[in-house]
């Protein structure tokens, strides 16, 4: 008991070291950063943040996808909100990957082998449509077994490369997937972006209870850094056999699933998604599940969900012009 | 140093369970290798270093432990009676379950460190070493401060897609 209560103080989350506190709050103390933040030395640099600002000035929407569990379906859900989203013709839709280490987009969206070429304006995103940009780690990668054994540092930079170099031209929604976690991908995109509006952040998990242990955390980590939460989807949501139509629970809820976790926390439900082996399949070769399997309960599941997600950034953006 | 290896000194084998991908059953596995290790007669210990995603305690059902010191350091929690299965985690140390550990990558480094060196594991014949997804900070420095020590070497755990 005396450990916990001596390690509590140290637990208390980072400051940020952006922040006034950088070095200074009482959770810094033992901190290897601690001498550089307290110099001001880790904060973002004034010119640096005024050329993200530049950036990203033609960015109408972003959305986070994030969970504090790996593997439950981010950069599905994160490949098939973009593709759902750049049906429409009309809007140009931004796909940025930030797992560094585990990059799945390529693959995902059918991009494998692509390299990132340059222009006098910046990176060039790989585009899967004429209105669907990528951009991925695994774009810069000779060979897509390579591993990137990166510190955070290293990984910092390179996220913020991806947001200041990369010529998004005007965007109307940035699609942001995530690694599982709260650490230093996290912190660094909040932080950044915060040179644009992020409209909110989608949190994915699957009904168990191991799932969902991580995923309270990853609310509370949107909570302290003040990154409002679109809602919550649950992937893998039962599971209905083809052949005899007989409903199962892969991973049952045994706590209640993300509903009763959802009403716990006050935090929206977007939606459930079935288990169907055809999603697996789709991301393996490339293809958008959406239009492969349209009939599938889970395409009609994402659809909603992703129309949701829809109104809820057009409608912050009515919000915001009002108050403007 | 001799303080480094000292805690470390009667563990006979370390196994590190490690993938590049997340939710493919890596806390599953080394939970039930622990469990089948023990129940075949070993002493076993469980280090997990997944810091923003501790999934070890619940799934022994000792979430609401709590670790203590000795002289040699913090006393890992022990599961069940005969003592025969010990566990580290961060989940722990937390105050409430659903507290976010928000940490950059040196703070990180810096718990495993104390992780490998400060716990008083005693005589065990299997450490397991739970890790996150990825390739990054938590790996290399769970490797890095294992490396004076007799590390068996890694299981992979994927699945088909």
């Amino acid at each position: 008991a005396a450990l916990t209560a001596q390690l509590s103080l140290s637990l208390a989350e980072c400051p940020g070291t952006g922040s006034a506190q950088a070095g200074r709050a009482a959770a810094c103390q033992g901190c290897p950063n601690q001498g550089l933040c307290a110099a001001g030395a880790a904060g973002p640099d004034p010119a640096e943040a005024a050329e993200l600002r530049a950036r990203l000035r033609a960015v109408r929407h972003t959305v986070l996808v994030l969970s504090g569990k790996g593997g439950v379906g981010k950069s599905t859900f994160s490949a098939l909100l973009a593709h759902g989203l750049a049906a429409d013709e009309t809007k140009q839709v931004a796909l940025l990957d930030i797992d560094i280490c585990g990059p799945s987009i390529p693959k995902i969206m059918g991009l494998e082998g692509e390299q990132v070429h340059q222009s006098g304006s910046g990176w060039s995103p790989v585009y899967v449509e004429e209105n669907l940009g990528v951009m991925s780690v695994g774009f810069l990668l000779s060979s897509p077994d390579d591993a990137v054994i990166w510190r955070g540092p290293k990984k910092n930079g390179l996220i913020k490369q991806f947001l200041r170099d990369v010529d998004w031209g005007e965007v109307d929604y940035l699609i942001v997937d995530t690694p599982p976690g709260t650490s230093d991908e996290h912190l660094s995109i909040v932080q950044y972006l915060s040179a644009t509006r992020i409209d909110g952040a989608v949190i994915v998990t699957t009904p168990q209870e191991v799932s969902l242990q991580d995923v309270r955390k990853e609310i509370n980590f949107c909570r302290k850094v003040k990154l409002p939460i679109i809602g919550v989807v649950e992937n893998m949501s039962g599971f209905v056999c083809p052949k005899c139509k007989n409903e199962s629970q892969i991973f049952p809820p045994t706590t209640g699933g993300a509903e009763k976790m959802c009403q716990n926390l006050s935090v929206s439900l977007l939606g459930k998604v079935p288990l169907d082996p055809q999603i697996g399949k789709s991301c393996d070769s490339g293809q958008s599940f959406l239009a492969e399997a349209p009939e599938s309960p889970a395409t009609l599941s994402y659809r909603n969900i992703i129309q949701r997600i829809q109104e809820y950034c057009e409608q912050h953006h009515l919000q915001e012009e009002k108050i403007m | 140093t001799p303080a480094e290896r000292a805690n470390l000194a009667g563990v006979r084998h370390i196994v590190l369970v490690l993938s590049g991908k997340g939710g493919v059953g890596k806390s599953t596995l080394s939970t039930e290798l622990a469990l089948a290790l023990r129940h075949a007669g070993k002493r076993v210990g469980i280090l997990d270093v997944d810091l923003c995603g501790p999934s070890i305690p619940r799934m022994l059902r000792v979430q609401d432990s709590a670790v203590h010191q000795c002289d040699s350091g913090w006393v890992p929690v022990f599961v069940g009676q005969d003592k025969a299965l010990a566990l580290m985690s961060i989940g722990f140390l937390l105050e409430r379950p659903d507290d976010a550990v928000v940490w950059r990558g040196p703070k990180k480094n810096a718990l495993i460190k104390q992780f490998v060196t400060d716990v008083a594991w005693g005589e065990l014949d299997f450490l397991i070493v739970d890790t996150p997804p990825g390739t990054s900070d938590e790996h290399i420095s769970t490797v890095e401060a294992l490396r004076p020590h007799q590390l068996l070497g890694a299981v992979l755990v994927t699945t088909p897609q």
